[in-house]
């Protein structure tokens, strides 16, 4: 409990600090030591897991994996909103409470183990998200993305409550766990009523993690939130769905119905072909980011498909592996971006070689990591998603994975093609008085997260002993 | 551990140079220069050091080996291991690799640090794929060798290298993620045979496969092989690759690379897969020889010299794997011979093409004409490496043909004859550069420098080599000899699939195998 007690006092301390004294650098102090205790607190609670908290919450080795990752994300997300925001004009500290308003609802998704906190912790992140989208809210795109956030979200949420109050209707109880014993003890149920719940509960899911055909938010979104908001979207609100998705599933053992099965082949199909030729014919970088993330929830369902210990590792190793790499990618956007505009299209990056050698020697290992070339954690990850779904036999879904993902690494190619195109055909001389300085914290945290990716991507050892230790608690059905 | 020296040398070699680039462009040239001529000369002493010593492969001895685990809950080890059949190609790969760095010289002026980074890497990956004995280490290094190529040919290639590049890149990318499956479902039945998760080559070399199965995981391994290789309807991507990259990049995409896919047949399709690729053989020496007679003829049709010359790796190629899969002791001695051969003699016309486009920026035959009066030297030495390429006696090729020839002419006559149609057509596209490039009168006015003291410190050690193999070329065979005996045991049918079916439910574990749709 001690985490998701500390998130939410420095959300509380941030926002009285605001009142007292506007200060943006205090602000960010203020949530990074917030996000630092909570996420060393981690290791006081661990001795004590697992412990059910109330009803609604289980804290197990598998949530604090999971709380310490998006502690991690939102710990980096914050450096690279600061270097982003000393940029803009206008209030700027306000921002932070949201991000840390959205990091304790993805902390209570990843712990609950009833509808109810499900629920709750899917309002906290989204709501705070509505804001964060069009938090520059002078500009045009951010507020076209809010407002498309809030008014699909809100309208998944709804579906997803529907499907909760079918189950509970049908089953009589909203804890996971009895849920599971239900569902295999043979207990009489109709299934008329209870598919349709789960049906509706899969539509909500689906929304937040962006998988075909609840996607359509996602380019847009993307595009119009600034970029920070948009890597937080990215990672720790997909991650926590990811997270969530995983516990209910495998411990209700609901994946087996065939029904069930089938309809996740399909997204994860779906989600695969629709993601990666979409982005093909993209020319801006977030939104072609955008629908590759889109294609790499359906790789993820692939493995989740898989099911069985090695699969939620799989499918938890891939989530780091993601986090690190779209993180990354999204903070080279934020760190080249300046007051007027972020940096998303496929013209800024054009000859960044020749410009920023580092920046775009980063940028480059993000890319590879996302297409999966090997000495970065993308290829470590897809290659357990696919030894996953092969021990399962899902050769359908395994060919369309390979297939797509070739198609992907065009767009990748492009991206890449773009960074090192020699200047002259830029067709701009470089600026006389030298490049503007990047953002110091920025530049930090990127060079730790390439440092990051190839490390595990060379040696995944010590991260997968922690991952299957965390997956070893999740009690599977 | 001398092995992960060779590989670290090359790593760090490269990371340097990338640095140093942003000083000058000369310390880039020193380093990579350096690392690889003191990975050739490591690479020479473990050759003198072996090639007397009797090594007996079965005796599950291998040259030189580390192994470390590296990922545990995989099964996965770092394990980096040589035998005779490496350790010709790993000679043969700092040799090119030294070429291509001198080579680079004048031709590279722009990014000259990370030109010489991606060429060390590409020599790092390259190497990890001829040592690598863990298939997800070998996996691991054929995906990372490809990331520096398309870099080399993405930055500093010719006209429409972007397209080149990404061709390339798809196609060996699509192909090794097929064998990547493959590898799994090698792993995972391994795993339900013994219960042990291995992806050590040694394990995994008797694993017991269905028919069925072994054939598609067969097909997996080869397709990816033959993509790199290439064979005939998978080689696309080489005229354009080759003809775009920098004289370096040819160099090493004709010399090496195209050998890693040789390399993988013999290690690993025909070991793994003893049956299935025995009952695959004809279809794949048929589709060496369609290689062999079809890389001729577009050869013939070309305007373009270095189009021409990558067209011919497609048909010398062909030869080496029809040596393979013809699966006799001559045929594989004509195809190690013929791989070493080719990437010695291609790589030089690939220098000497470079070299004339450098000086005459034009690559098209028609505008050069009558260079023989202006460059003799150059003239001459193309006309050597031309005749070594269409197999003259006493030189490297020629040997590797003709013992391919002679192999296969064991397994069949009709395959043989085409083939050796092959060279015929080989001869009229050797003549035609000769004819059409060199000589004639000088209508363009040509006036170009000779070749300089470091082109001919290139190209000499190359003819002295290709003159070796081709008149001792004993000692190379005897360093490949143990290693060749053994491939050859298991390439021979399982005496135990094959006689016996009782024995063969036996190596199930009792336990019969699923055969689906059967």
């Amino acid at each position: 409990m001690l985490p998701l007690l500390i998130v939410t006092a420095a959300a509380v301390v941030v926002m009285l600090a605001i009142s007292i004294k506007r200060s943006h650098l205090l602000a960010v102090w203020l949530t990074l030591v917030g996000l630092a205790a909570a996420f060393f607190s981690l290791w006081i609670v661990a001795p004590l897991t697992p412990i059910q908290v109330t009803p609604l919450l289980i804290v197990d080795g598998y949530a604090l994996f999971y709380m310490g990752l998006i502690l991690a994300a939102t710990f980096v997300t914050v450096i690279l909103a600061y270097g982003y925001l000393e940029n803009q004009s206008g209030y700027r500290e306000e921002l932070y409470v949201l991000i840390l308003v959205a990091a304790l609802g993805s902390v209570v998704l990843v712990a609950s183990s009833h509808f109810v906190s499900f629920f709750l912790g899917l309002e906290v992140l989204s709501v705070a998200l509505y804001a964060m989208s069009a938090y520059l809210c002078a500009r045009k795109p951010p507020l076209e993305a809010g407002l498309k956030y809030l008014v699909l979200a809100a309208a998944s949420a709804a579906f997803l409550l529907f499907g909760m109050a079918l189950v509970y209707a049908q089953l009589g109880t909203m804890q996971f766990g009895q849920i599971a014993a239900m569902l295999s003890g043979g207990a009489c149920y109709s299934k008329a009523l209870l598919l349709p719940g789960i049906a509706l509960i899969i539509t909500g899911i689906g929304f937040k993690l962006a998988v075909v055909p609840f996607h359509m938010w996602t380019p847009d979104v993307y595009e119009g939130a600034p970029a920070p908001v948009t890597a937080f979207i990215a990672t720790v609100s997909k991650g926590a769905m990811v997270a969530l998705l995983l516990r209910y599933f495998y411990e209700t053992g609901m994946q087996h119905l065939g029904s069930v099965f089938l309809v996740f082949s399909i997204i994860a199909i779906a989600s695969m072909i629709a993601g990666n030729l979409l982005a093909l014919f993209q020319n801006n970088v977030k939104r072609i980011l955008a629908y590759s993330s889109i294609a790499h929830l359906g790789y993820v369902l692939v493995a989740f498909l898989a099911g069985g210990t090695r699969a939620a590792e799989a499918v938890t190793f891939y989530l780091v592996a993601y986090f690190i790499t779209t993180l990354g990618a999204f903070g080279v956007v934020s760190v080249l971006s300046n007051g007027e505009r972020d940096a998303d299209v496929l013209d800024d990056y054009r000859g960044l070689f020749w410009r920023r050698p580092v920046l775009a020697g980063i940028f480059t290992l993000m890319l590879l990591s996302l297409a999966g070339i090997p000495l970065t954690a993308g290829f470590v990850g897809k290659f357990f998603l696919v030894a996953a779904g092969a021990s399962s036999a899902l050769w359908g879904l395994i060919f369309t994975l390979i297939v797509t993902s070739v198609i992907g690494l065009f767009y990748y190619l492009r991206i890449l093609v773009a960074l090192y195109a020699p200047p002259a055909e830029t067709g701009e001389a470089a600026p006389a008085g030298g490049l503007p300085a990047l953002s110091r914290g920025g530049s930090y945290v990127l060079a730790a997260l390439s440092v990051l990716l190839v490390w595990v991507g060379v040696y995944p050892a010590p991260i997968l002993d922690a991952v299957q230790r965390a997956v070893s608690t999740l009690r599977l059905f | 551990m001398i092995l992960v020296w060779l590989i670290v040398i090359l790593l760090v070699a490269g990371v340097l140079a990338g640095f140093a680039g942003r000083v000058n462009t000369l310390w880039p040239r020193v380093i990579s220069l350096v690392a690889v001529s003191i990975d050739f000369v490591l690479s020479l002493i473990l050759w003198s050091e072996n090639s007397s010593r009797v090594q007996l492969f079965p005796q599950r001895k291998w040259i030189e080996q580390v192994d470390w685990t590296w990922i545990p809950r995989f099964g996965i080890h770092f394990h980096l291991a040589m035998d005779g059949l490496s350790l010709l190609l790993i000679v043969l790969t700092f040799l090119l690799g030294i070429m291509s760095v001198l080579i680079s010289w004048k031709e590279i002026q722009k990014g000259v640090g990370f030109f010489h980074f991606n060429l060390m890497w590409i020599l790092a990956g390259i190497l990890g794929v001829f040592l690598a004995v863990d298939l997800f280490l070998f996996y691991f290094a054929w995906e990372l060798m490809l990331v520096p190529m398309y870099f080399l040919i993405a930055i500093w290639g010719h006209e429409r290298r972007i397209y080149a590049a990404v061709k390339f890149f798809l196609f060996t990318q699509l192909s090794g993620l097929l064998m990547l499956i493959a590898i799994l479902t090698l792993y995972f039945t391994h795993h339900r045979e013994t219960g042990v998760y291995s992806f050590e080559y040694k394990d995994l070399l008797g694993t017991v496969l269905t028919p069925h199965t072994a054939m598609l995981v067969m097909l997996g391994f080869f397709v990816a092989f033959a993509v790199k290789l290439p064979m005939f309807p998978f080689h696309t991507w080489l005229p354009d690759a080759h003809t775009e990259a920098p004289t370096a990049g040819s160099v090493i995409l004709a010399g090496l690379l195209l050998k890693t896919g040789a390399y993988g047949m013999l290690r690993f399709v025909v070991p793994l897969f003893p049956d299935a690729a025995h009952a695959f053989a004809p279809v794949a020496m048929t589709l060496a020889v369609i290689g062999i007679v079809y890389g001729a003829v577009l050869a013939f049709g070309q305007t373009d010299l270095k189009r021409l010359v990558a067209y011919t790796s497609v048909s010398h190629l062909g030869f080496v794997l029809l040596g393979i899969f013809a699966w006799n002791e001559l045929a594989l001695q004509g195809a190690l011979i013929g791989m070493i051969a080719h990437g010695i003699s291609t790589g030089a016309l690939f220098m000497l093409v470079g070299g004339l486009q450098e000086r005459t920026h034009t690559r098209e035959m028609d505008r050069l004409k009558g260079l023989w009066a202006t460059v003799p030297v150059m003239s001459g030495t193309m006309l050597f490496f031309a005749l070594a390429s269409i197999g003259l006696p006493g030189l490297g090729d020629f040997v590797g043909e003709f013992l391919t020839l002679l192999g296969t002419y064991r397994v069949s006559i009709g395959l043989t004859l085409v083939a050796a149609i092959g060279i015929l057509i080989s001869t009229l596209y050797a003549l035609k550069v000769i004819q059409r490039a060199l000589h004639g009168p000088n209508t363009h006015e040509w006036s170009i420098p000779d070749l300089g003291a470091r082109e001919l410190l290139i190209m000499i050690p190359m003819m002295l080599i290709l003159l070796w193999l081709g008149l001792y070329p004993q000692p190379v065979l005897r360093t490949f000899e143990p290693a060749m005996h053994k491939l050859q045991e298991y390439a021979k049918p399982h005496p135990v699939l094959t006689l016996n079916p009782s024995v063969r439910a036996l190596s199930y574990n009792g336990r019969l195998p699923e055969i689906k749709g059967k």
